[in-house]
């Protein structure tokens, strides 16, 4: 991916009531028949593979608490990555777009691409390498460094796409620098923000199936059980659940989107 | 408003005006890494209670001048001053807060309701809910939007009109004394923008601010300027006078350049028939009820061709020749019906159109739409004389 600083003369307000194009129709759709579909798919694997067969092994992972169990330690990575992400991105998005540290932009957006474009699991590895640590931390580090561009650069784009008449016209009425930034700039680039997470949250959950390598538990434990044992049925309720959970929360950033981006907005 | 910096600044005396006088002095804007000054040396004083309007081609730094009365760009040096007090040393948001400020497009905030646009200077004044509330909606009845229908609409959902007034509004919300609009209606329509002028010129007739307006277009500065400044090169003053002086006699080939064609004309809409003089005993006005011989002796004894047939509340009708009298037995129908016709309030422009269509001359009307006189060519070119002597055009050469 490139990074995409400037994004000229998007926002323009106009008098026009905008129709609902057949983009946001096919995404209303998406939005509603997606959780259905993946809930169905998802909870006959599950119920296919712990009803069917099992041989002693295959018992000893496909157990109703070990999949809830992992399922959770992929929950949590992803939270924890996402919460980091938000924590990390946004205020140094936001620091990078103010005129004293906008000569760094450039900067730091290099290293947010090198983070992204190095394989997921070989910055794993090496951070797991260079630290020696294990665990959940071991796996939530390096994928922050991994999917902190998206949003770093649509908090970036967010901002600076917002029409320069606004801010001086909020500037201009006696708001502050901060006023402004945190009333019209940050309001005005939440849609663009929120397309960015949505897009490292479904990063963060599709390389969390990398966490066994370093101890780090989640759903990729049950595919390398499977793959290991030569258990397909395990293999499969591993990568089904994984497949999952990514299109899950990407259905919840589809919602975070419609219902956090402020209205009047483009 | 009384802890804002220029709640107590001196204003005019004369009733109605609620503006603060803005004196800059030698205020110079040099940006860095360019040879030229943006603005050099500029000195001015702005009346209180009047609208001033800066006119020049672009970039001459007409607008770069106007914001730094609210150091929207900070001078390098000379002073400003609002009310007497220094702006330049109060603190820039606070000085703004004070300062309504209107600008092209309106610059609303497009995630904000009209009635939270109009809201938030009050609010960044820390005012209560309640006075707020009163506020928003008594600034939304005065530029002519119901608050009922527009206030919790989003600027998208109004008009390019709509969203101007709401600019407006939100530029008066907290009473400044001061107000500077920079091309605030070169966005619009000419019809929206001629009723948007009109109505800024209302306003101002009952608020009395002390206006700033930046505008590229001549003929906008003269309908609203009370004084026009002609700006060139670095935001040179090239005059700065009243329309009508300045369209009387431009100072120089730059601003004759900047008046344009038809100088004359665009005088005439400064001026209403009311201020000239016009023939109010020259014309002889006959009812229609009476006898077309006794009209006839009654026009010989005067020693007038035609006279001017009217109705029962004395609003004009028709003209009627001497000749067409004879033999006649009523006035009905007589004669050739009035056309066009003036009001006391109508500018000389309109006058001079009726008076062309009407053949010489036209029939002054007054507020009931009576016949109180007539307006003809010679009067409306004695008063272009009359002007351009009056401001030295002879005298110049």
């Amino acid at each position: 991916m490139t990074a995409v600083v400037e994004l000229p003369g998007v926002s323009k307000t106009s008098a026009v009531e905008r129709r609902p194009s057949v983009t946001s129709r096919s995404e209303r759709f998406r939005l509603f028949f997606q959780p259905i579909a993946v809930v169905v798919i998802v909870a006959a694997v599950v119920i296919w593979a712990l009803t069917s067969d099992l041989n002693a092994n295959e018992r000893e992972t496909l157990n109703l608490p070990t999949i809830m169990s992992l399922l959770g330690q992929h929950i949590v990575i992803t939270i924890v990555v996402s919460l980091l992400v938000v924590a990390i991105a946004v205020p140094l998005g936001i620091a990078l777009t103010r005129p004293a540290l906008k000569w760094l932009a450039p900067v730091f957006l290099a290293i947010a691409n090198i983070g992204q474009a190095a394989p997921a699991l070989g910055v794993i590895v090496l951070f797991f390498l260079w630290s020696g640590i294990e665990g959940l931390w071991a796996v939530a580090i390096p994928l922050v460094f991994y999917t902190l561009l998206p949003v770093l650069r649509n908090t970036m784009v967010g901002i600076q796409q917002v029409d320069r008449s606004l801010i001086d016209a909020g500037r201009g009425i006696g708001m502050s620098a901060g006023g402004v930034l945190m009333r019209v700039e940050l309001p005005l680039a939440v849609p663009l923000i929120l397309a960015g997470l949505r897009t490292a949250l479904v990063l963060a959950v599709g390389t969390a199936t990398l966490a066994f390598f370093v101890n780090g538990g989640g759903l990729g434990e049950l595919i390398d059980t499977g793959y290991k044992l030569q258990l397909n049925s395990v293999m499969y309720v591993g990568a089904v659940l994984a497949i999952g959970l990514a299109l899950l929360v990407d259905w919840l950033g589809g919602i975070a989107e419609r219902w956090l981006a402020p209205k009047g907005a483009e | 408003m009384t802890t804002s910096p220029t709640a107590d600044v001196t204003t005019s005396d004369s009733p109605g005006v609620s503006g603060a006088e803005i004196r800059l002095d030698r205020v110079t804007k040099r940006y860095p890494n360019t040879s030229a000054p943006a603005v050099e040396e500029f000195t001015m004083t702005i009346p209180a209670g009047k609208i001033v309007v800066f006119v020049g081609p672009s970039g001459c730094g007409k607008t770069t001048t106007m914001r730094m009365i609210n150091r929207m760009v900070e001078p390098t040096s000379g002073t400003i001053t609002i009310g007497g007090e220094d702006a330049l040393h109060i603190d820039p948001d606070r000085l703004r807060r004070t300062i309504g400020y209107a600008i092209q497009q309106a610059g609303l905030f497009p995630h904000f309701t009209v009635a939270q646009n109009i809201a938030v200077v009050p609010g960044l004044l820390k005012w209560d809910k309640k006075r707020i509330t009163a506020r928003v909606e008594e600034m939304m009845d005065l530029v002519g939007l119901d608050p009922g229908t527009f206030a919790d609409r989003l600027p998208r959902q109004l008009s390019g009109g709509q969203q101007q007034r709401v600019g407006v509004a939100r530029a008066l919300a907290a009473d400044p004394p001061v107000l500077l609009m920079d091309e605030p209606f070169g966005a619009v329509d000419p019809i929206t923008r001629g009723n948007l002028q009109d109505e800024l010129l209302r306003l101002q007739s009952d608020l009395g601010k002390t206006i700033v307006f930046v505008t590229h277009d001549f003929d906008e500065a003269v309908k609203l300027g009370d004084k026009i400044a002609v700006l060139g090169d670095r935001s040179s003053i090239q005059q700065y006078d009243t329309p009508d002086a300045i369209l009387a006699n431009p100072a120089n080939d730059t601003v004759a350049g900047f008046v344009g064609a038809g100088a004359s004309l665009k005088q005439l809409t400064l001026m209403r028939v009311r201020d000239v003089q016009y023939s109010s005993d020259e014309v002889l006005t006959v009812t229609e009820d009476e006898h077309p011989a006794t009209v006839a002796d009654r026009m010989t004894k005067a020693g007038r061709t035609y006279a001017l047939v009217v109705d029962a509340r004395g609003r004009p009708l028709r003209w009627v020749h001497v000749r067409e009298l004879a033999g006649r037995s009523s006035l009905q129908q007589a004669g050739k019906p009035v056309g066009d016709s003036v009001s006391t309030q109508s500018t000389l422009q309109d006058a001079l159109e009726a008076i062309l269509t009407e053949g010489g001359r036209a029939v002054v009307t007054g507020s009931r739409g009576e016949v109180v006189g007539t307006i003809d060519i010679t009067t409306v070119t004695d008063v272009i004389a009359g002007v351009r002597e009056e401001h030295g055009v002879g005298e110049a050469g």
